[in-house]
């Protein structure tokens, strides 16, 4: 069956590239404040006093979390109208809002660049920062987001309910009303540290380890359906058994955040089991792409033709490294240390550093890009997108670097946990004679290196997406 | 066709994710009221009956806290022992107490300390974690930390090192001066007092208990 990428005139399409192009935009900017932090980790002195490891690690992790946002709401507008069959309705007030919410997000980078710290009032929660990890927007952005989040979400419905809503139309509209009402939790300041970061991760790991990854798994859907002709059928059902797990598992393995944070011990019980479940789902996902791609190939084969059946090869490619990367980050690297007789020495430690960079970029960032090739393939009418030699060395290097990360991140973890928390207790000298070991220090390096070479990947990933439209190799 | 498995019927799944997903949620909101109860701020009134709450009321600053193995719960557990004095004074009224905490709890979030240190293990791991540091030996009477500000008691300690960091640098990876006022500097110590008070489950263990050797002493 002939894949459809009619997405040229479809302006739903066309909102999907501008947001693809802004969150590609913020990626870079993600690297280099990343690259700025870990050259602060091995050169303490870079940029003291100038811009801080406390605002370019801010940075480094608002940058993240906004071009993934970016990324999901494109990803939804495109995929609609071939889903829906039908123009996304309100498409000129989703337009309207996608330069609202731009400008909004220069303003708050601009102040976290230039004002950085403001005096200990209510003024400087509001307009420059909120200084809660992945959700420090000021106060005016949140509303700010909430009007975007809910015009975004309203488009979604209205189309939903118009054109014909498929299963992944119907998974993604009660998916995103709970990404977008969540937020709602990390919207208030109180004097109690503990029921702040309680509510504090319901946004966090409600987002990232249940709402997310329903959208992924949605999203994986879609691109099966349209990179390799699966079977929506066979595709969707699968969509189904997956937010089972996914909600099943991940919805109360919140409570292995709830450890150590001042709340009961029966958090210990709960968070233990439900984490622990939580990489079965991604495993199932993981099956469920190599089973597709087995069978559609295999039907092709038995039908004489030894033609590949992906339509799309670099974000084939990118998807696959999310199915297993998925599974690697958020589920191998999540379940070392999600057990609190281990997390009471990992927790706070570069373990989770090490974990918290491979479970983004395994889970979210390799099917966002992904779902640029596939924007790329649709706006230029292209058959079938070809691999250039960009592609394959961007896929390369970005997947060979943060993985160097991820081990150097995991090592330094290691000395961490043996060093400062289990022999020396987790004093403040006990923290400066971990940092101080060698092993830590060279692992420091490493992960300098290797986010270098992701930085490299990351150069190439943008030359490839800016010109392999106009490249003649491809099949129109 | 009547004989297709219900095992392979997406109306089936789909009910199954809604009815699953729907009970994890209602479960988690029942525990969310259940532990909303266990970690509300504890009252002045608590701490002078004696009744241990998980999170105590900001009057603790009042008092001594240490952080002591406990052969029941089988880990350390924070203690609030007698009167102790806090910036000269131990008999801050609750109110003045909890708008020092408001103004320590503002602090901690405008000056961003969780994108370098880790606040009841959470944030970032380019500084030590901050939920004992009130109970670090380095704070304490002969601590290296106290020294090396000149002053004679641990919050005032704090609070300098607080307001010029980078004049009291104890590693080449130093702490900015962020503009921290000496109200600031106060309001940030009782935060850190009061963060200390919370019972976090034996969480970091054996604070304290073991001490390497520093500058061959």
């Amino acid at each position: 069956m002939a894949n459809k990428f009619t997405g040229i005139g479809s302006e739903s399409k066309q909102l999907a590239t501008w947001y693809f192009t802004f969150a590609a935009i913020l990626l870079g900017a993600q690297l280099v404040f990343g690259l700025v932090a870990a050259i602060q980790y091995v050169m303490p002195g870079f940029l003291f006093e100038l811009l801080d490891f406390s605002v370019a690690r801010m940075l480094h992790i608002n940058a993240l979390v906004v071009w993934m946002v970016f990324a999901m709401f494109g990803s939804v507008y495109y995929l609609l109208p071939d889903e829906t069959g039908i123009e996304t309705v309100g498409i000129k007030v989703g337009k309207l809002l996608y330069w609202i919410f731009v400008a909004a997000i220069v303003v708050v980078v601009l102040v976290y660049l230039f004002i950085q710290v403001g005096p200990a009032t209510e003024t400087s929660i509001w307009f420059i920062h909120e200084g809660r990890e992945y959700i420090e927007a000021p106060r005016w952005a949140d509303w700010g987001i909430v009007v975007v989040a809910l015009g975004f979400v309203g488009n979604l419905f209205l189309t939903g309910m118009k054109g014909n809503r498929s299963g992944i139309v119907t998974v993604l509209m009660a998916d995103m009303i709970a990404f977008a009402g969540l937020y709602l939790a990390g919207m208030f300041f109180t004097d109690n540290i503990t029921l702040d970061q309680y509510w504090w991760w319901w946004v966090i790991h409600l987002w990232v380890e249940a709402t997310w990854e329903v959208f992924v798994g949605s999203i994986a859907a879609y691109g099966l359906i349209q990179m390799i002709g699966a079977s929506r059928k066979v595709v969707e059902m699968w969509l189904w058994i997956e937010v089972a797990m996914l909600f099943g598992s991940g919805i109360l393995g919140i409570g292995h955040h709830y450890f150590w944070i001042g709340t009961p011990e029966y958090w210990w019980e709960i968070g233990a089991l439900f984490s622990a479940l939580e990489p079965l789902p991604l495993v199932a996902m993981f099956i469920h792409v190599m089973y597709d791609w087995g069978k559609q190939q295999g039907k092709k084969v038995a039908g004489g033709s030894d033609e590949s059946v992906v339509a799309n090869k670099p974000a084939f490619v990118w998807f696959w490294m999310n199915a297993f990367g998925n599974f690697l980050g958020a589920g191998i690297w999540g379940f070392f240390h999600t057990l609190p007789q281990v997390n009471l020495y990992t927790h706070g430690t570069q373990f989770t550093s090490a974990h918290g960079h491979l479970a983004f970029f395994g889970a979210y960032a390799t099917i966002l890009i992904g779902m640029f090739y596939l924007a790329v393939q649709g706006s230029n009418g292209i058959k079938v997108l070809k691999h250039t030699k960009a592609s394959i060395w961007s896929i390369s290097l970005m997947v060979g670097g943060m993985l160097g990360m991820t081990m150097a991140l995991t090592i330094a973890g290691y000395v961490q946990v043996l060093v400062s928390r289990a022999q020396m207790g987790a004093t403040w000298a006990g923290y400066f004679d971990g940092q101080q070991g060698m092993w830590f220090a060279q692992a420091m390096d490493w992960r300098l290196i290797m986010g270098v070479v992701m930085f490299l990947g990351f150069a190439l990933l943008a030359k490839d997406l800016l010109t392999t439209g106009k490249n003649p190799v491809h099949e129109r | 066709m009547a004989k297709i498995s219900v095992w392979s019927d997406n109306r089936f799944w789909q009910r199954s994710a809604a009815w699953i997903t729907g009970f994890a949620a209602v479960l988690l909101i029942w525990l969310t009221f259940d532990t909303a109860g266990q970690i509300a701020m504890g009252t002045d009134a608590d701490l002078q009956a004696g009744v241990t709450k998980r999170v105590p009321g900001p009057t603790v600053i009042n008092y001594k806290i240490t952080y002591e193995m406990s052969t029941k719960r089988g880990h350390e557990v924070p203690v609030i022992g007698e009167k102790e004095m806090f910036f000269g004074r131990d008999d801050y009224s609750e109110e003045e107490a909890g708008a020092l905490l408001h103004l320590g709890k503002l602090g901690s979030q405008t000056k961003n300390c969780m994108n370098c240190h880790t606040l009841l293990g959470n944030g970032a791991y380019y500084a030590p974690d901050l939920t004992k540091a009130w109970l670090d030996p380095a704070w304490q009477d002969g601590g290296t930390m106290q020294a090396m500000t000149g002053k004679s008691t641990k919050e005032e300690a704090m609070a300098e090192f607080l307001q010029h960091p980078s004049t009291y640098p104890t590693h080449s990876r130093m702490m900015p001066d962020l503009g921290i006022t000496p109200e600031e500097a106060k309001g940030l110590v009782a935060f850190l007092k009061h963060m200390s008070s919370i019972d976090t489950n034996g969480f970091p263990r054996n604070f304290g208990r073991m001490q390497g050797a520093v500058n061959g002493k």
